[in-house]
């Protein structure tokens, strides 16, 4: 990992453990006042417990000019950032995606391209509805891979993070304690419930909070769609398309809308927001991964609506494309960060349960 | 010139925010004029980190009660009595309508606090700090359609008889001039005119360190006292505290202060002791220490603890000057070493008992035998590695200001000057005459700035 961000973010952190004025925003600050001086772990740690809000960069009195130079929010991002990238594996992979939002649209074409590759050479193998234009054993054979391996990748990340951390042994309350906090959102609300300084300078929104609630949920939602078309598939021998009065449908389709209005949401917050305080590097990656989602959602949403058109075997690939190079890309995408951010706020549970 | 305005409001802190959204809302258009750049906006408030504030039962965030009479009496132990007992009872008592008032312009406060400072009952902690405090009501302002213009810096208020008459302040680079209704000072003391510190001091006050913003440089201040605007305080009365001395001239803030002197003893530069370190508990000792180094050669001083007592303070801005030794660290230091050792060395021999030792209660583990004792939490300067703090003097605000009625009013020997109001630490010394009470610097700037803009708006009116 890099010293010299860790070095920074050191600085950073000393003065406000000196200061402490912050307390109060989000968990980073308890977190960080508990200690006397930062190990690499704890900066780690402290990265991504850090939402990026932006509510102590704004209420700070030593951001520049002042000489002591503080912007906490980049300071943090850039560790975060890089934390990411030296957990990842395989590792180079994550270099060339966390920052790259090109790479990302290069990819996502690569996917779409492999999907009409594979329903020219495989076809349908005499199925119906979506299996005419690609046989559901090949569907199978290209996505079980594809969803596997992000999951053993992420595993290892985890991994190295748990030990990076000095995380404990993980028990039910530290989980119920972080979903809970995930589940609100609670880290964005600024401590207040008036939200985040993410899109106008000092003024409190939560804008920001609600878009990324409405992808999560919708993104949960969706997933939850597939599981339960899996599920009719393999336990009720009831293969796709399904209607809309169905499991797969009634979760799907307010998921997917969920997903797309929250992405646009989240791309125009980002629009708005002063890059510099973030990891001004991985603004294009991020950028592109939310574009990704986007595009994932609403060719869902188009394949439901033109799937008794021509269009149907266009959109499916289009579809089936983009989620092929999402799950792909998890691991090296902004799409990991859900995971160590659970990771984080697990690990902020236990030390909260240690204080007790 | 315009008259566009009707009322100008001079500065861009509390005192002067809250002096603005008042008139605003009762109809005036105003207009702020703070000298500093955008960035730099909100002089002393940004560092503020609190606000005390009376209360019968639990408020906001505040525990228990706080009633007028506690209140007051600490004020009456800090201030040696030297305060205006109507003023700062009105200041006091107002104090209770300003906290709901803060929240409903978008202050937010700490739900509860952690860490060393158990003051729940009686200050109310903002969340994010003062600039998140000034930030809201710039937010605020904004909305009541109040101008701002930053890098302005009013130079001259011309006092007319009984009225003023106009005001010239410089802008873009160019002198200019309105002529509103009504004014209201909100700019602070004069602490960061060294040149007027050192009047007021002496040679030593060169040496100190300005804890706040750099543009209260009593400008304003100054123009009026020079028209015979009546006056209160005295120019050698200040705010000042025991800073790091490694801490910037300006600006340094709150990170800068240091908490270690009740564990230490602390020398002058020839390394000898000169004032008992387990004196009283904070708020006390906190104030004192700014004092007692500006009257040591150099105006500077050095903290020196042991391995025994790291961690017994809160962390401050700079990391401690470290060493194996004695010797080790004077040299470090810059103090002569055997002089040092010799300092240690008498006074660990003068520790007595240390069974009965306790970082926060006057703990009574004193020296014995010794002409300068330590009275509380005398322990040996024993155990490496050791550690030292160069201490200088940080100034926070000035006392001398302009003195005010109940309304806030400005007045001449003949009587109330009729649009001329004052806020803030502008006026603190009227009520403030000496010492100072944690957390009143804000109740003054809200409770005046309040009054302030109320009576200059009925007066455009
Ligand atoms: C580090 C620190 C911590 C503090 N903590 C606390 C605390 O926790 N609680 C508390 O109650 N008090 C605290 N104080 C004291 C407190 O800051 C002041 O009492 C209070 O902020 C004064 O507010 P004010 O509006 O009068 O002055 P300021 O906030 O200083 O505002 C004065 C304004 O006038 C402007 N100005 C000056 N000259 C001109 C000019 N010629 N033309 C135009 N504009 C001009 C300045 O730029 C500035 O914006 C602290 C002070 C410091 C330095
Ligand atoms: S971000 Fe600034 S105001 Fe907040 S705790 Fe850190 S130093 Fe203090
Ligand atoms: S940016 Fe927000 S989440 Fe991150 S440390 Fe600052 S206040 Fe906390």
């Amino acid at each position: 990992m890099q010293t010299d961000l860790r070095q920074e973010a050191r600085r950073q952190a000393e003065i406000c453990n000196a200061c402490r004025y912050c307390e109060g925003y989000c968990s980073v600050f308890p977190a960080l006042h508990q200690e006397r001086f930062f190990t690499d772990g704890n900066l780690t740690q402290l990265a991504n417990l850090c939402h990026n809000c932006r509510g102590c960069y704004y209420a700070c009195q030593y951001t520049a000019p002042h000489e002591f130079d503080l912007n906490l929010p980049m300071a943090l991002a850039e560790v975060r950032q890089d934390s990411w990238e030296s957990f990842a594996w395989p590792h180079p992979l994550a270099q060339i995606f966390q920052k790259n939002g090109v790479m990302i649209a290069v990819a996502t074409v690569l996917g779409f391209a492999v999907l009409f590759l594979a329903m020219r050479t495989l076809g349908s193998a005499g199925g119906e509805g979506f299996y005419a234009v690609l046989s559901h054993n090949a569907m199978v054979a290209i996505f079980l891979p594809a969803f596997l391996f992000p999951l053993l990748s992420i595993t290892i990340s985890l991994r190295r993070y748990w030990e990076g951390t000095a995380g404990k042994r993980i028990t039910l309350a530290h989980i119920v304690g972080a979903f809970g906090s995930a589940a609100n959102m609670k880290n964005l609300a600024g401590g207040h419930g008036d939200g985040c300084n993410f899109e106008d300078e000092d003024k409190f929104s939560n804008a920001r909070r609600l878009a990324h609630q409405a992808v999560m949920y919708g993104f949960l939602l969706c997933f939850a769609a597939t599981s339960a078309g899996t599920i009719l598939h393999y336990a009720f021998n009831m293969p796709a398309p399904y209607p809309l009065w169905s499991f797969p449908k009634l979760l799907g389709v307010p998921g997917g809308i969920l997903m797309v209005l929250g992405t646009v949401e989240l791309a125009r917050l980002k629009l708005k927001a002063d890059r510099n305080l973030g990891a001004s590097s991985a603004w294009g990656g991020e950028m592109g991964f939310v574009l990704l989602l986007f595009l994932v959602a609403l060719s869902g949403l188009l394949l439901y609506w033109l799937g008794g058109t021509q269009l149907m075997p266009l959109m499916l690939a289009i579809h089936l494309g983009s989620v092929l190079s999402f799950f792909l890309l998890t691991p090296y995408t902004k799409m990991a960060h859900g995971f160590y951010r659970l990771a984080a706020l697990i690990r902020d549970e236990q030390r909260k349960a240690a204080l007790e | 010139m315009t008259n566009r305005y009707d009322i100008a409001v001079i500065g861009g802190g509390n005192a002067a925010l809250c002096a603005a959204i008042t008139a605003a809302e009762l109809g005036a258009h105003v207009v702020i004029f703070e000298t500093a750049p955008k960035a730099y906006r909100g002089g002393n408030s940004r560092h503020t980190r609190n606000f005390r504030c009376m209360h019968s039962g639990p408020l906001g965030p505040l525990v228990e009660d706080y009633l007028e009479e506690e209140y007051f009496e600490d004020l009456l132990k800090v201030t040696d009595g030297k305060t205006n007992e109507r003023l700062a009872r009105l200041a006091i008592r107002t104090s209770e309508e300003c906290l709901p008032w803060m929240e409903e312009h978008g202050v937010r406060f700490q739900p509860s606090l952690s860490g060393t400072l158990s003051l729940a009952r009686t200050n109310a902690f903002f969340l994010g700090g003062g600039k998140s405090l000034v930030n809201a009501y710039y937010r605020t302002a904004e909305k009541l359609g109040i101008e701002v213009l930053y890098e302005a810096n009013v130079t001259h208020l011309e006092l007319d008889g009984n009225r003023i008459a106009h005001l010239d302040y410089e802008h873009e680079g160019e002198s200019k001039r309105i002529a509103p209704k009504a004014v209201v000072v909100a700019s602070g003391g004069f602490q960061a005119d060294t040149d007027w510190l050192t009047r007021a001091w002496g040679p030593p006050a060169k040496n100190f360190l300005i804890r706040g913003t750099p543009y209260n440089r009593g400008i304003v201040l100054a123009d009026l006292l020079d028209q015979s605007v009546q006056s209160v305080g005295d120019p050698t009365q200040c705010h000042a505290v025991a800073v790091d001395g490694r801490a910037p001239k300006f600006d340094g803030g709150i990170v800068t202060r240091l908490d270690c002197v009740p564990f230490s003893i602390v020398v002058n530069k020839n390394a000898e002791r000169f004032y008992d370190e387990g004196e009283d508990v904070w708020p006390k000792r906190y104030a004192i220490w700014g004092r007692l180094v500006a009257n040591q050669p150099d105006q500077v001083g050095y903290v020196i603890i042991d391995s025994k007592s790291l961690d017994l303070f809160m962390p401050s801005v700079f990391p401690p000057i470290k060493a194996d030794t004695l010797e080790e660290l004077a040299e470090k230091m810059g103090l002569p070493p055997v002089q040092l050792k010799d300092t240690v060395e008498t006074f660990n021999a003068a520790c007595g008992d240390t069974s009965k030792f306790h970082p926060t209660e006057l703990d009574g583990v004193k020296t014995t035998g010794i002409n300068l004792p330590k009275t509380n939490w005398a322990r040996p300067i024993d155990a490496p590695p050791f550690y030292g703090y160069s201490l200088k003097t940080g100034v926070t605000f000035t006392y001398l200001g302009l003195k005010v009625d109940e309304n806030a009013q400005c007045s001449t020997q003949d009587g109330p000057i009729t649009n001329l109001w004052a806020a803030g630490e502008t006026m603190a010394g009227s009520i403030l005459g000496q010492g100072y009470l944690a957390g009143f610097g804000m109740t003054i700037g809200t409770v005046f700035g309040r009054v302030a803009g109320r009576e200059a708006a009925n007066y455009a009116n």
